[in-house]
C-alpha cells in the first residue's frame, strides 16, 4: 500500500529525503546544545575562565544558528513536499478516475470519490509532512541523547533504561485503547452529518408534517453519542500528560539523588567524575528523551489515523479500468450501422443475473431505431454498450461493420454521440456547454446545433442568450430546457449514431415531434436511436423494439407492433386515452 | 475561463473578539469548574517552574555546601527531594485534573453549540434554505464545527497553561535576577519580532488554502457528478486540465501556509538556544566579574546554581509563547468558523403568531364542543379578544383574495391571484415553468408570506393560524421525495407519529404501495439508506403518497413528478393519488393531462397571472390558451 503511495512523490521525493536530512542535521545540533552548555558551565563559569566562556559561548551560537537554519529549511521544504506529493496524489487519482468505465464508476459513490480526493488526501499530507520531520528527528533524538547521557555517566544514565520502557508500554497501551474509541467517533460523525444532511434536503417534508421536534430529538440523540464517545476518547487520551510527566520527574529525581552523591564524590573536578554541569546536562538529556518518545507515540497515533484515509486513496488508484484500447486500434468509424449478434451482458459477474441476453438487431445508417420498455427491461445497458460504456459478456457489437471493441475508444465515442438519461450540464455559459460536442464549433454551428434542438428560442430569450451562464447542475434551467441543451451539445458532435436515453421526457410533444422531424431532415444520415416511454416520440421510426426483461418482445414499426403485439397495443391504447397523442 | 484565478486575495481577519466572548459564554454555565480549571493550571505552571528552580537549589544550597563539608551529611538533600517530590506529585495531578475537566467542559460546549444550532435551523424559514446552498449549510456542521472542537478542547487550555506557565516563570526569573529576566525579555521581543517578519502573513495564507481547497472541492464535486457526460464526451483531457489547474493552485497556497507554519517552532526553538547562550555568556561573564546580583533573592554575585536555572527558565518561559504563537492560526481560522456559525444560529427563526389552534372536535346538535381524544373531527380553536372561544369546523376550504407574492423585493412572481377552492374540490394549476404553480403552494402552508392580499382557509386568515397547525391540516406530497434513513414502516408513520402500524400498512395499500413493500427482503421493516437510494423513483413516490396517507389531511398539495416512470408504476401511482384525492381539498401541480382533465376547476398560470379558469370542457369550448396546449401539446411543466 505505501508503495503504491510513494509512487506519486515523484520530482518531490528529492524534497522530502533532504528534509529527512535536514531533520537529522537539526537533531545533531540540538544534541551537541547541552554538552557545549555543560562545558561552558564547568570549563567557563566555574573555572571562572573569560576566554573559555567567549570560546564554548562563540561555539553555541553557531550550533544555535546551525540549527535554526536546518530546522527552517527543513520545515519549508516538508511543507513544499507533503503539499506537492499531495498534488500528485490527487492528480494521480483523478487521472486514473477519468479512465474509469462506468462499472467503475458505478463501485464509488460520488461522494466518496470527491471525500477520497478531498480529506483523504489532507490527511495523508499531514501524516506525511509529519513523517518527513519527525519520523528521523524522534528516534534519533532519542538514540542521541541517551548516548550523550551515557558517555556523560552511564551509570545514572541506566535510570533511563528503567523509565524508558515503563513510558513506552504505556504510551502503546493508551493509544490501543483509544483508536478504535476515536475510529467510533468518526463514524459516528458520519452518522451526524447524514442526518443533517437528510434534514437540509428535506426540510419541507420536516415542516409539512410539523416533525422539528422529532427531528431535534434524533439528531439529539447523534449528538449524545459523539459526546459520550468523545470524551471518554480524549479522557483516555489526557493519561498520556501524567504518565509522561511522571516518568519524567522521576527520573529527575532520581538523577539528582544519584546526581549530588556523585558530585561530591568527585569533588565538582570535572576529571574525577559527575560536575555541576554535567548534572544539569543530565537533565536536559532526560527531558528531551522522553519528550523525543512522546513524539514518537504522536506520530504512530497520527499515521494510524492516516493509515484509513491512505487505504482509500489506494482503493481509488489501484482500481483497473475495464475497458481500454485494443492494440492495433481501428481510428475511423466507416458509418452508422449498428448491429447487436448474440449479445448477452452481465454486470456483476458473481451476482451473475443477465442483463441482457442474446439480443440480435440490425440498424441501417440513417435508420431510426425506437426503443420501448418498462423500468428494469435494460433499454439503457442495451444502447450503452454502442458507444462501449460497458463491455458485453456474450456476442458482439458492430459499428459500421467493425467490432467497437477494436476501435480506438475516443474515435468510437467521438462518433457515437449519446444524451444519458441522467444528464449534466456543467456550470459555464451555455455556448460553453454546448462546444463541449465540439471544442472548435464556430457560433453559427452553435446556433444551428440549438435550433435543430428546439433550444434556440429560450436561450434567445434569456438577456445574455448564448453567454447565459449556467449555474452548478444546471439548476437555473427547467428540466425540459436542459434536456433540449442536452441534445443540442449531442448534436454539435455531428455524430454517426446518435442515441437519446429518455431525453425529452421533460419536452412537450409538440416540440419533441420538431426535434425528431429535424432529425429526419438535417441529419438523414445519421442513425438515430431514441429510447422513451411515450410512444409518440418513435411511432415514426423505422424499427421499433420492445424490451422486456433483459431481451427483444417484438420488433417492427409502429403499424406492425399495433397488429402483432398486445402489449404495445395496450401501452399505446392508454397514452391515447391520457391524450397526449392528438396532434398531427 | 484562461487565466482565471480560483482564489480571491481578501485580507486575514483579526482576532475577533465579540466571537470568542460568546464562546466564552457558551462555557459559562461550567463557570465553577472553568474556575477550578484555571487554579489547576496554575498549579501545574508552578510545579513546573519549580522544577527549573529545583536545580539551582539542588546545586547552590546542598551540592555546593557539601563539598565544602569533609563528611556530607545528605538528610538536607532527602527533605529536599522529598519536598520536590511532593510538589511533583501535586503538579502531575493538578495537570491530569485540569485536561480531564477540560474534556468534559469542552464536549459538552461543543454538544450545546452543536444541539442549539440544529434545533435552530429546524425553525429557519425555508427561505433560508432555498437561497443557502446545501454544501454551504453542512460545511458549518462539518468544517466549522471541526475548527471550534480544536479551539475550546486544545487551544483555550493551551492558551491559559501557557500564560500561567509564562507568568509562573516570569516571578521565578525576577526572584532570581532582574538583570537576566531583562535580558530575556529583550531577547523575546527580538524573537517575536523576527518571527513575526518572516511568518507574518500565515494566516493569511491559510485562509488561502481553506479557500483554494474549496474551489477545488467544488470542481471535483461538479465534475465526478458529470463523470458519466465526460466519459460520453471524450472529454477526460480538458477535464484533466481543469483540474490541474486549480489542484497546482492549492499546492502553492498549501506551500506557503505550511511552510511559514512549520518554520515557526524550529525558529523560535533556534533563537530561544541563542538566547540560552547570551545567558550563559552573560551570567557567566557577570559572575566572573562579580557584578552583583539584582534579584529578590539577594545581591550577591550570580551563582552558578542561578545561571543553570535561568537557563531552563529561559527555555520554559520561550517555549509557551511559541506555542502560542503556532496556536495563534489555528485560532484565526477557528473564530472564523465560530463566526459563521452563529451568524446561521442568529438567522431569524420563522415568525408565528398564530394563535387559531386545530383540536379534536364533536359536534352535537349542530354545535361544536372540543373534545380530548381522536374523534376524527377537527375544529379551529379560535380565542377572541375578549376571552370568548369559538370553534370552526375544518372542512378544507381555501379562498385567495387578490394575491400579491414576490421572493425578492420589487419582482413580484405572482399578481393579484384570487381562487376558491370548496372542500373536496380538486383545483389544478398548469403552465410553463415559472408561471407560479409551485409558489401558489408555497403560500398555503405558508413557508413564505404574502406581500398583499389574503388567505383564508375555513373563512380563516391563515396568519392567525397557527403554522405547525396549519402544515399538519395540509398534505404535501412533493414532486422530488425525500425519505429518510430508517425502515419502510418509520417513514410512512413520518405522517403520524403515534399511528399504529395496522394505520400505517392501511395507508399504504391506499397508496398502492403495499404489494412492493412486502417484496422487499424485510418487507416494512427494510432500512432505507441515503434517502431511499435502493428504491425506484416510482416506488419512491408511492412511499411519500402513503406517508401523506396516514396523515389523512383535508387539503392535500400535490406536485405530480415529471421524471418519466414505465407505464405500470405510473398506472399505481396514478391511482394511488385519485385515491389519495378523494373526498379531500386539492391543489395539483399537473403534469399529467389524466389528473387535468378530473379537476374541477383548472387554472392555466402565465408569469403570475391566471390567465384561465374554469372546467375542462369550459376551457375547451372557450378555445383560448388552454385548447391550444391540449390540443398543440403539453408543456407541463
Amino acid at each position: 500500500m505505501i508503495r503504491t503511495l510513494f509512487k506519486s512523490s515523484r520530482q518531490y521525493t528529492k524534497g522530502a529525503i533532504i528534509t529527512i536530512c535536514l531533520s537529522a542535521l537539526e537533531v545533531v545540533f540540538e544534541i551537541v546544545i547541552p554538552t557545549a552548555m555543560s562545558w561552558l558551565i564547568d570549563y567557563g563559569i566555574n573555572a571562572g575562565d573569560t576566554a573559555m566562556v567567549w570560546r564554548y559561548g562563540g561555539m553555541l551560537i553557531l550550533f544555535a544558528a546551525m540549527q535554526l537554519i536546518t530546522g527552517m529549511l527543513a520545515a519549508r521544504l516538508a511543507a513544499r513536499s507533503s503539499a506537492g506529493f499531495a498534488s500528485n496524489l490527487r492528480m494521480d487519482m483523478y487521472q486514473n478516475i477519468q479512465t474509469f468505465s462506468f462499472s467503475n464508476i458505478d463501485k464509488f459513490s460520488t461522494g466518496s470519490i470527491v471525500t477520497r480526493l478531498t480529506t483523504d488526501v489532507t490527511n495523508v499530507q499531514m501524516a506525511y509532512q509529519m513523517m518527513t520531520r519527525m519520523v528521523i528527528r524522534s528516534p534519533l533524538m532519542l538514540i542521541f541523547s541517551m548516548t550523550a547521557a551515557f558517555r556523560i555517566d552511564s551509570g545514572i544514565s541506566m535510570i533511563f533504561l528503567v523509565c524508558l520502557p515503563i513510558l513506552a508500554v504505556g504510551l502503546i497501551c493508551i493509544i490501543r485503547k483509544v483508536m478504535p474509541l476515536f475510529q467510533q467517533v468518526f463514524h459516528t460523525y458520519d452518522e451526524l452529518n447524514n442526518v443533517v444532511q437528510e434534514n437540509v434536503q428535506a426540510i419541507r417534508v420536516v415542516k409539512t408534517f410539523d416533525q422539528q421536534e422529532h427531528e431535534i430529538q434524533k439528531f439529539g440523540g447523534v449528538s449524545e453519542r459523539i459526546y459520550r464517545l468523545f470524551s471518554k476518547a480524549e479522557r483516555i487520551m489526557t493519561l498520556n500528560m501524567p504518565l509522561m510527566q511522571s516518568c519524567m520527574y522521576l527520573c529527575m529525581l532520581l538523577i539528582s539523588w544519584i546526581g549530588a552523591k556523585a558530585i561530591i564524590q568527585s569533588g565538582n573536578d570535572p576529571a574525577l567524575g559527575l560536575t555541576t554541569g554535567s548534572l544539569t546536562a543530565l537533565i536536559t538529556y532526560a527531558i528531551q528523551t522522553l519528550s523525543s518518545l512522546m513524539m514518537l507515540s504522536m506520530v504512530f497515533a497520527m499515521m494510524t489515523i492516516a493509515g484509513s484515509s491512505a487505504e482509500r486513496i489506494v482503493e481509488v488508484l489501484r482500481e483497473k479500468t475495464d475497458i481500454a484500447d485494443p492494440a492495433d486500434p481501428v481510428k475511423e468509424v466507416k458509418n452508422g450501422d449498428v448491429r447487436f449478434e448474440h449479445v448477452d451482458l452481465v454486470y456483476n459477474r458473481s451476482a451473475g443475473k443477465k442483463v441482457l441476453s442474446d439480443i440480435n438487431l440490425e440498424i441501417r445508417s440513417g435508420q431510426t431505431l425506437g426503443i420501448i420498455g418498462g423500468t428494469g427491461s435494460s433499454k439503457s445497458s442495451l444502447v450503452q454498450l454502442i458507444p462501449r460504456l460497458y463491455d458485453v459478456t456474450g456476442g458482439r457489437v458492430l459499428i459500421g461493420g467493425v467490432d467497437v471493441r477494436d476501435y480506438d475508444i475516443e474515435a468510437l465515442r467521438n462518433s457515437v454521440a449519446m444524451v444519458l438519461q441522467k444528464n449534466e450540464l456543467f456550470s459555464g455559459t451555455i455556448a460553453e456547454n454546448l462546444r463541449w460536442g465540439n471544442e472548435h464549433a464556430t457560433d453559427e454551428e452553435v446556433r444551428e446545433a440549438a435550433r435543430l434542438a428546439c433550444a434556440d428560442e429560450f436561450v434567445e430569450q434569456f438577456p445574455e442568450g448564448y453567454d447565459t451562464y449556467i449555474e452548478e447542475g444546471g439548476t437555473n434551467v427547467s428540466g425540459g430546457q436542459k434536456q433540449r441543451l442536452c441534445i443540442a451539445r449531442a448534436l454539435l458532435k455531428k455524430p454517426k449514431v446518435l442515441i437519446l436515453d429518455d431525453s425529452t421526457s421533460a419536452v412537450d410533444t409538440k416540440t419533441d415531434a420538431i426535434i425528431q422531424h429535424s432529425f429526419r431532415t438535417y441529419i438523414p444520415d445519421t442513425t438515430k436511436i431514441i429510447i422513451s416511454q411515450r410512444i409518440s416520440s418513435v411511432q415514426n421510426a423505422d424499427k421499433i423494439i420492445l424490451m422486456e426483461d433483459g431481451h427483444i418482445a417484438a420488433e417492427g414499426t409502429h403499424e406492425e407492433l399495433l397488429k402483432t403485439c398486445p402489449v404495445y397495443g395496450e401501452i399505446f391504447r392508454q397514452q391515447q386515452k391520457g391524450g397526449a397523442e392528438d396532434e398531427q | 475561463m484562461s487565466s482565471k484565478h480560483f482564489v480571491s486575495t481578501k485580507p486575514v481577519r483579526k482576532l475577533n473578539l465579540k466571537v470568542l466572548k460568546r464562546i466564552l459564554s457558551y462555557m459559562g454555565a461550567y463557570r465553577a469548574r472553568l474556575i477550578f480549571v484555571v487554579i489547576c493550571i496554575l498549579v501545574s505552571a508552578i510545579a513546573s517552574a519549580g522544577s527549573a528552580m529545583f536545580v539551582e537549589i539542588l546545586i547552590d544550597d546542598y551540592i555546593s555546601p557539601m563539598l565544602l563539608q569533609d563528611s556530607p551529611v545528605f538528610t538536607g538533600l532527602i527533605k529536599a527531594l522529598c519536598i520536590m517530590a511532593i510538589v511533583y506529585v501535586v503538579g502531575v495531578l493538578a495537570g491530569y485534573l485540569y485536561n480531564r475537566l477540560m474534556v468534559t467542559i469542552a464536549q459538552s460546549t461543543l454538544k450545546r453549540i452543536r444541539d442549539e444550532m440544529f434545533s435552530r435551523m429546524q425553525y429557519l424559514p425555508v427561505r433560508y434554505f432555498d437561497t443557502h446552498t446545501h454544501g454551504e449549510i453542512m460545511s458549518l456542521y462539518t468544517n466549522d464545527t471541526d475548527t471550534l472542537r480544536q479551539l475550546i478542547a486544545q487551544s483555550l487550555g493551551q492558551m491559559i497553561s501557557s500564560i500561567s506557565t509564562m507568568i509562573a516563570v516570569f516571578c521565578c526569573m525576577v526572584y532570581l535576577s532582574l538583570w537576566l529576566t531583562l535580558i530575556v525579555l529583550l531577547s523575546v521581543v527580538v524573537i517575536l519580532l523576527v518571527v513575526k517578519a518572516v511568518t507574518g502573513r500565515t494566516a493569511f495564507f491559510f485562509v488561502r488554502q481553506q479557500q483554494a481547497i474549496g474551489a477545488l472541492n467544488g470542481y471535483i464535486e461538479e465534475m465526478v457528478n458529470g463523470q458519466k457526460v465526460v466519459k460520453v464526451f471524450c472529454h477526460e483531457d480538458k477535464n484533466l486540465e481543469g483540474f490541474a489547474k486549480r489542484n497546482e493552485e492549492w499546492r502553492l497556497a498549501s506551500t506557503s501556509a505550511n511552510g511559514r507554519a512549520n518554520s515557526m517552532m524550529p525558529m523560535m526553538n533556534g533563537l530561544g538556544y541563542a538566547t540560552y547562550v547570551l545567558i550563559a555568556i552573560l551570567g557567566s561573564y557577570m559572575a566572573i566579574a562579580g557584578v552583583p546580583n539584582l534579584g529578590f533573592s539577594g545581591t550577591e554575585t550570580i551563582t552558578v546554581g542561578v545561571i543553570a536555572s535561568f537557563l531552563t527558565l529561559s527555555r520554559n518561559f520561550v517555549n509557551p509563547i511559541s506555542q502560542m504563537a503556532n496556536q495563534f492560526n489555528s485560532i484565526i481560522m477557528a473564530l472564523a468558523g465560530a463566526e459563521r456559525i452563529f451568524n446561521f444560529m442568529d438567522e431569524l427563526p420563522e415568525t408565528d403568531k398564530g394563535y387559531v389552534t386545530l383540536v379534536n372536535a364533536r359536534e352535537e346538535n349542530g354545535a361544536l364542543t372540543e373534545a380530548e381524544e381522536r374523534t376524527g373531527t377537527w375544529a379551529w380553536k379560535h380565542p377572541h379578544k375578549d376571552g370568548t372561544v369559538t370553534y370552526t369546523k375544518l372542512e378544507g376550504r381555501v379562498v385567495m383574495d387578490h394575491v400579491d407574492f414576490s421572493y425578492t423585493k420589487g419582482k413580484e412572481v405572482l399578481h393579484d391571484i384570487t381562487l376558491y377552492a370548496e372542500p373536496g374540490q380538486k383545483v389544478a394549476f398548469v403552465g410553463a415553468t415559472g408561471a407560479g404553480k409551485t409558489t401558489i403552494t408555497n403560500l398555503i402552508n405558508r413557508f413564505y408570506d404574502i406581500d398583499d392580499g389574503k388567505i383564508r382557509y375555513d373563512g380563516i386568515n391563515i396568519n392567525k393560524i397557527k403554522k405547525q397547525d396549519l402544515r399538519r391540516s395540509l398534505g404535501v406530497v412533493l414532486q422530488d421525495v425525500y425519505l429518510f434513513t430508517g425502515t419502510v414502516m418509520e417513514n410512512i408513520r413520518y405522517g403520524k407519529p403515534d399511528a399504529t402500524d395496522e394505520e400505517c400498512i392501511a395507508a399504504a395499500r391506499l397508496a398502492n404501495a403495499d404489494s412492493f413493500i412486502r417484496m422487499l427482503p424485510e418487507g416494512y421493516n427494510t432500512m432505507l439508506k441515503g434517502g431511499g437510494a435502493g428504491l425506484s423513483q416510482g416506488q419512491r413516490q408511492l412511499l411519500s403518497i402513503a406517508r401523506a396517507a396516514v396523515s389523512d389531511p383535508p387539503v392535500m398539495i400535490l406536485d405530480e413528478a415529471t421524471s418519466s416512470i414505465d407505464t405500470h408504476t405510473e398506472a399505481l401511482v396514478q391511482e394511488g393519488m385519485d385515491r389519495l384525492m378523494k373526498g379531500r381539498t386539492t391543489f395539483v401541480i399537473a403534469h399529467r393531462l389524466s389528473t387535468v382533465q378530473n379537476s374541477d376547476v383548472i387554472m392555466v398560470l402565465d408569469h403570475g397571472r391566471i390567465i384561465e379558469r374554469g372546467s375542462h370542457e369550459e376551457l375547451i369550448a372557450k378555445k383560448g390558451t388552454y385548447y391550444q396546449l391540449y390540443t398543440g401539446a403539453f408543456e407541463l411543466e
